[in-house]
């Protein structure tokens, strides 16, 4: 349990997923889940960048009488990630802008009502209709 | 965090987004405080800057205020708990924070370091391993941006609208605001090429680069009139643009190919290894920022033009 005040970049990282997550599973509004996945992916960003960090270390850019640097591989992986998250999230929000077009409302329980009524859950598989009626 | 909670409880969506924004500076404050700094630079101006405008604008589109839904909150609360609770348990072995001897420090990451500045002759070693170590990577990562482009365009399209007139605004006409951007933007579009040129030195690159630039025009587009963007740079370039940056980085690779070397091996460039590296380097960052900035800019033209249905 010593190590317990060491690990909190994780447990802060955690915590962020899981209001991430939160969002995703229990809001109705769709522009509302992408903030909530954003969320999730900034945490993920988080916990990378803390894994890369070095205590000591520096930025890695090479400077002189400098030894110790963090780890730049993960910069790396999370800089390209950060970028090609905003395009994903983009064609997420194009999706709901459509979807919008298309039922007049961005409310998940609502299209499933005029799913329904339209008689259109049926071909999407037993799962979605046991979904909505055990919420 | 807290700015985190407050987003998840508020139902006005616009200030959600505004939090948001907020949120994504204090992460990119963070990240400089974890020697980050080509990320944090990256999550400054994507973040706030980009995604913010780009949730403004479809909330345009949606609709500001968010139901209550019907449900109930414990269901969702107590599989959020459980996950949590394993991921925790799963951490107790973790290694701790800033502690050398973690295993990812161990595998590939001691070599970049050190034969980095060797190697591709660049001090920056976050760009070397972009764009040299890791350019197979980077290229799969610049195709998916270019794919994300096309699939907004292919759901939204860049409508010609006629509330997109040239010298139109959403916000009226705010001198005090037309003088104070007019003086930004120039400085804001060399800031963007500085970034790109520079990345080998300090902080900076062609994801962050194009950024940047678009944010440029998006700052103009937004001041300016919708639609005064559009004059400068008119969409039909940004689909070829996009395609342009791709086809740079992958023709890098070709060239390389064709010089009996391996796919992205940039040493035959160039008669001194270490100068193919760095002209390699240079030419497929500016792909980079090409695509980048096409794709980010095609991506706001699409949901600026686009109007909002009934």
């Amino acid at each position: 349990m010593s190590q317990l005040p060491g690990l909190y970049n994780d447990f802060i990282a955690i915590f962020l997923m899981m209001a991430g997550f939160y969002v995703v599973i229990s809001q109705g509004n769709l522009v509302k889940k992408l903030v909530g996945l954003s969320l999730f992916q900034t945490a993920v960003f988080i916990f990378y960048i803390s894994m890369g960090k070095v205590a000591g270390g520096h930025a890695p850019v090479l400077t002189e009488g400098v030894t110790s640097y963090s780890n730049p591989l993960p910069h790396v992986l999370i800089l390209t990630a950060i970028v090609v998250g905003v395009a994903t999230t983009a064609v997420g929000l194009a999706l709901v802008v459509r979807i919008r077009e298309a039922y007049g409302t961005v409310e998940e329980e609502e299209i499933l009502v005029q799913d329904k009524a339209a008689g259109r859950l049926d071909d999407e598989g037993e799962d979605l209709s046991g979904r909505s009626t055990a919420s | 965090m807290l700015i985190a909670l407050a987003a998840i409880k508020l139902r006005d969506l616009f200030a959600v987004v505004m939090l948001f924004g907020i949120y994504s500076f204090m992460t990119a404050a963070l990240f400089m405080d974890l020697d980050a700094v080509d990320v944090a630079f990256t999550e400054a101006a994507v973040g706030a800057g980009v995604t913010t405008v780009l949730m403004l604008s479809s909330l345009r589109l949606t609709g500001r205020w968010e139901k209550r839904p019907k449900h109930g909150p414990l269901l969702p609360l107590i599989v959020v708990g459980i996950t949590g609770a394993a991921l925790i348990y799963g951490t107790l072995d973790a290694p701790l924070l800033g502690d050398p001897e973690a295993p990812v420090h161990q595998h590939v990451a001691p070599r970049y370091i050190e034969q980095g500045p060797v190697e591709v002759g660049m001090p920056n070693m976050v760009t070397a391993v972009l764009a040299s170590y890791r350019g197979y990577d980077t290229f799969g990562e610049t195709v998916v941006i270019f794919t994300a482009g096309l699939a907004v365009l292919l759901l939204l399209g860049i409508q010609d609208n006629p509330e997109n007139r040239p010298g139109r605004t959403a916000i009226g006409d705010q001198r005090v605001l037309r003088v104070v951007v007019k003086l930004l933007i120039p400085l804001i579009l060399v800031y963007a090429l500085y970034v790109q040129f520079h990345g080998d030195y300090g902080a900076g690159g062609g994801f962050q680069a194009g950024v940047i630039f678009a944010t440029g025009f998006v700052l103009y587009d937004l001041v300016f009139g919708e639609g005064d963007a559009r004059l400068v740079v008119p969409p039909r370039w940004l689909h070829r643009l996009a395609a342009l940056g791709v086809l740079l980085y992958g023709g890098v690779g070709i060239v390389s190919l064709l010089g009996g070397h391996a796919f992205l091996d940039y040493s035959v460039l160039a008669h001194d290894p270490v100068h193919g590296q760095h002209l390699g380097v240079l030419l497929v960052e500016l792909g980079v920022g090409i695509t980048v900035f096409a794709v980010i800019l095609a991506i706001f033209f699409a949901f600026s033009g686009r109007r909002r249905s009934p």
